[in-house]
């Protein structure tokens, strides 16, 4: 089946692919660290108590979720101009990203919050910690345990996501293959050589995500 | 103003209907074909076959490790060079129910794995053959623990339907992009379009929302 594969061609464009794969990389980490942040404000407002803090974050959350990320990045890229806002494509890219990933991050770290035992929390009050003690001494630590996996789980969504860019025209992996289906009607060479640039990635950090759930898995308890 | 280009947003209303037709018609027909593979390779990445379980395993691993647009374009461009000529609609259909089928597999794969070995060794016990532990016993219960994720993973089959607007397919976000075209606001129109997918995502989310409590509350 790839018998007929054009290695030469797609040696012939390694350059390129590599620069696609660095983009799509620093696409990825940029839009982690800014869904991460998102995700940590809208968590914090859903287990507040306050109610009017509560609801944009809940709304947000689920708005984020209900609808496809490509919509999202049309919304912004076919609507920032009209407000005035002139933003590059790989920055309307970012932001989009990191506002897509954040709801679900968000969800992920509040459920990894939720998943302590009561009796945790109960006996942090007995031993006159505070709040603030409390989910930094107790609660915090333990939800990191169950939260990492998920997280890199994200990481990888992200990775994935971030060629819907391709449609927008920033240069990232998926765009740089289809330089090769456009300049030499070679599609198949294009999209092999991007497929194995996502397969690396997904193969580091799914390993990431085995040796971390391997070394802080409680017996007994997964 | 703004009414002005409500007013020229929704003389399009055929097209918006008709993407919002696409993208319904799409998912669902993914949807239908996807859990009917997708139950096929939970039970054999759960099943006793230790190699049939690694190959097919290499093989969602793939679906699960690159973007659905790539896979869209494998449809679409790969596929006829290897003698499958497909049209945009039925590479879409493709693309769609071999991923979610990829999805779906691995959840149906948990789920028969988180059910007790007691329960199947009753049904040993009891004298009945592979074909009536799997339909009586182990799948019935199965399909009670991964119902919440299966709705869940329909939200992102629907989600992931908007993709295949980049193979020139007619669907709600299609038909956004080309309002976009000669009405340009960009947030009214693609607002428009996002009202669409919540109005059929949310309802599913909450859905699975449910279920998930109500599962959790059964197994207490």
């Amino acid at each position: 089946m790839l018998g007929g594969l054009n290695t030469r061609v797609m040696m012939e464009y390694l350059p390129e692919i590599w620069q696609g794969f660095l983009a799509t990389l620093f696409l990825s980490t940029a839009s982690f660290v800014g869904a991460m942040a998102l995700g940590v404000l809208a968590c914090a407002l859903t287990i507040q108590p306050l109610r009017w803090l509560r609801a944009p974050a809940v709304v947000y959350v689920d708005v984020i979720r209900a609808t496809p990320l490509l919509a999202q990045l049309y919304f912004l890229y076919f609507g920032l101009p009209r407000l005035g806002v002139v933003l590059p494509e790989m920055l309307i890219g970012i932001i989009v990203l990191s506002l897509n990933s954040g709801a679900y991050m968000a969800e992920i770290i509040r459920s990894g919050i939720l998943s302590i035992p009561r009796g945790q929390v109960e006996a942090g009050m007995s031993t006159g910690l505070g709040y603030m003690q409390r989910m930094r001494l107790i609660v915090l630590p333990q939800a990191l345990r169950t939260t990492v996996s998920p997280l890199i789980g994200q990481a990888i969504v992200l990775v994935k996501d971030s060629s819907l860019l391709s449609l927008i025209s920033v240069v990232e992996l998926t765009r740089a293959g289809q330089r090769i289906a456009i300049d030499r009607f070679m599609p198949v060479e294009g999209l092999v050589a991007t497929a194995l640039g996502y397969l690396v990635l997904y193969y580091l950090l799914k390993s990431a995500a085995g040796a971390w759930q391997a070394r802080n898995s409680i017996p007994g308890r997964g | 103003m703004i009414w002005f280009y409500l007013e020229r947003i929704f003389g399009y209303w055929p097209v918006l209907l008709k993407g919002m037709g696409m993208t319904i018609g799409l998912s669902l027909l993914s949807l239908v074909i996807g859990v009917v593979i997708g139950f096929g390779f939970g039970i054999i990445r759960a099943g006793g076959n230790r190699w049939l379980s690694r190959v097919l395993g290499l093989y969602i691993d793939f679906f699960r490790a690159t973007p659905f647009l790539v896979q869209v374009f494998i449809a679409y461009f790969i596929l006829p060079v290897l003698g499958i000529e497909l049209s945009a609609f039925a590479a879409g259909v493709v693309a769609l129910s071999n991923m979610a089928a990829c999805f779906i597999g691995e959840i149906v794969a948990a789920g028969l794995k988180a059910v007790p070995t007691g329960q199947r060794e009753a049904a040993i016990a009891s004298g009945m053959t592979r074909a009536q532990q799997m339909h009586l016993v182990v799948m019935p219960q199965a399909v009670r623990i991964i119902t919440p994720s299966l709705v869940g993973q329909f939200v992102l089959l629907i989600k992931d339907s908007s993709v295949v607007s980049a193979i020139g397919l007619l669907d709600l976000t299609r038909s956004g992009w080309l309002i976009v075209q000669s009405v340009p606001n960009g947030l009214l129109v693609f607002g428009i379009v996002g009202i669409g997918y919540f109005l059929i995502c949310y309802p599913l989310i909450h859905l699975s929302r449910r279920l998930e409590r109500r599962s959790q509350t059964a197994f207490l």
